[in-house]
């Protein structure tokens, strides 16, 4: 936990994700619905990935979720963990689990968001316990 | 249409190096390109139809079809990272079967070792432009700890174990013993397994396959051109290709693509599992191997680690020989793409060509299977059946 924290390269934005990032800022999670299907979806796209309709909107998601799957990197010179977690709305997002014991974490594992600063842009959304 | 038997694997070629030092890539491509068209019996001149994918350099098949001074009527550079190569033999036995050409030559090559790549620890950035990279690079996503989490979630929902994977590199390096070219010929236990280093949890570093120099070409033909030559002939008797990504959301680490091409690659051959005499399975690391021979219904979905287990994939030994070259994790994985070695030892296979001590007797089916991307992203899967006249 304490010492040397990992760089984060900062996430390159574009126009259709800007909205996300200008969101993360302000450490709000958003995430993608589809109003034509009603499906929620991620990474966020203008276009659904369910049904192709452009009717998408950003939807503020509750930051809360569950380990789905991770693995610490061992080998990397200041080890983390990487995860997919499942948002309590439904999607599930890669991410790191941080500011915890990595080896306590566990699949199933309650997490809530907590972004982090990075290196050369917007903060991205990782999690930490719950 | 059928592409049963429409078309023929006439010559294949492992490029001997492992570290290529002295050598460019486009040199490495024209190389196996000779070697295979050597062991097929035909020349440079016979070729018509092209296949390479994105490790070929310049502009790909444009590039190497200028090096090599081939004349083409027939070109696709299919990119699905390393199981590329086991697609561009379904394509070309497509484009065969519709006279598009008559041999279809494919080529691999790479130098990752003589480059100081850090091929499986790195980060991988594919360009600010590709959609998810403002979504995963920030986590650290690398080869290793990907394939990681598909192996740690196949464990928490199956019980598969470290022991059972690896008794997938105890069967390779069994194997690899009898191959000079292979990387690593040293046979090891399933302690020296599960005692080497963790490089990504649970994943080993004897769960993890090579980095090596080298290349591979096929040659395909049409029926009557594979009769003249002086080769045993082996058919392609069933291909098929799937991709499988994050649906938006929706993932499921436990299943590969090989749900979808497996299936369609036996039905199109008029065969099951059970006919299999030997399979080539794409290794990058012992988790893909175990993951691929359910979704292929070698064993049900969980019950991959009962089946890899006790040396059940060693040639002479258990009931399912695999990777008899010693594989990705010990002999070779070139240009950090597995997938064409894949098929030329199943080709070795089929022809009685393989090293006596991992000859499978009356190999007269083979399958190859290619796993290119990753599995927790977004991979190509490819299915090849193959038999023997």
């Amino acid at each position: 936990m304490a010492g040397k924290e990992r760089t984060i390269p900062g996430p390159p934005t574009n126009p259709e994700t800007q909205v996300f990032w200008d969101a993360a800022k302000q450490g709000k999670l958003l995430i993608k619905r589809c109003t034509a299907c009603g499906e929620l979806h991620h990474y966020p796209r203008a276009i659904c990935p369910f049904c192709g309709s452009d009717r998408t909107e950003w939807t503020e998601a509750s930051g809360r979720g569950t380990v789905y799957s991770y693995s610490v990197f061992r080998r990397a010179p200041i080890p983390y963990a990487i995860a997919y977690v499942t948002l309590a709305e439904g999607p599930t997002m890669m991410t790191n689990i941080v500011d915890c014991d990595l080896d306590a974490i566990r699949i199933g594992q309650a997490v809530r968001v907590n972004f982090k600063p990075t290196e050369d842009g917007p903060p991205v959304p990782m999690f930490s316990p719950a | 249409m059928s592409i049963k038997s429409k078309a023929y694997i006439a010559g294949v070629f492992e490029h001997p190096t492992r570290k290529a030092d002295s050598q460019s890539l486009a040199q490495l491509h024209a190389e196996s390109a000779r070697g295979a068209l050597e062991d097929a019996g035909l020349t440079r001149a016979d070729v018509d139809g092209y296949f390479c994918a994105g490790d070929a350099p310049g502009l790909g098949g444009l590039s190497m079809a200028d090096y090599m001074g081939l004349k083409l009527r027939h070109i696709d550079t299919t990119e699905t990272g390393g199981s590329s190569y086991v697609i561009h033999v379904g394509h070309a036995a497509e484009a065969i079967a519709a006279g598009k050409c008559n041999v279809a030559l494919i080529t691999l090559a790479g130098r990752p070792r003589a480059e100081g790549m850090a091929t499986g620890t790195a980060p991988r950035n594919y360009g600010a432009a590709a959609p998810d990279v403002a979504f995963e690079y920030p986590f650290g996503p690398t080869v290793v700890n990907q394939y990681a989490m598909a192996a740690m979630r196949h464990m928490h929902q199956y019980g598969t174990t470290s022991a059972q994977l690896a008794w997938i590199k105890v069967a390779a390096s069994q194997h690899a013993q009898h191959n000079p070219h292979a990387l690593l010929r040293e046979v090891v236990t399933v302690e020296e397994v599960v005692n080497s280093p963790i490089i990504a949890d649970p994943l080993h570093r004897l769960d993890c396959c090579v980095i090596t120099d080298g290349g591979g070409a096929i040659v395909v033909t049409k029926p009557e051109i594979a009769r003249s030559l002086k080769r045993p002939l082996v058919p392609v008797l069933g291909a098929s290709e799937a991709v499988k990504h994050q649906m938006g959301g929706k993932i499921d680490l436990t299943y590969t693509g090989a749900v979808w091409s497996g299936p369609a690659a036996f039905a199109e051959a008029g065969l099951k599992p059970a006919d299999v005499k030997y399979v080539s399975i794409y290794d990058s690391f012992t988790i893909t191997v175990l993951i691929t021979l359910e979704d292929l219904g070698f064993a049900p979905k969980g019950q991959g680690g009962k089946l890899v287990a006790d040396g059940n994939l060693i040639a002479g030994v258990g009931r399912l020989p695999f990777n008899t070259d010693g594989g990705g994790l010990c002999n070779n994985h070139p240009a950090n793409r597995g997938g064409l070695t894949k098929v030329v030892e199943a080709v070795r296979q089929l022809r009685g060509e393989a090293h006596p001590k991992v000859q499978v007797k009356n190999c007269d089916v083979a399958l190859a299977h290619g796993t290119g991307g990753s599995l927790a992203t977004r991979h190509g899967s490819a299915t090849l059946i193959m038999g023997r006249e």
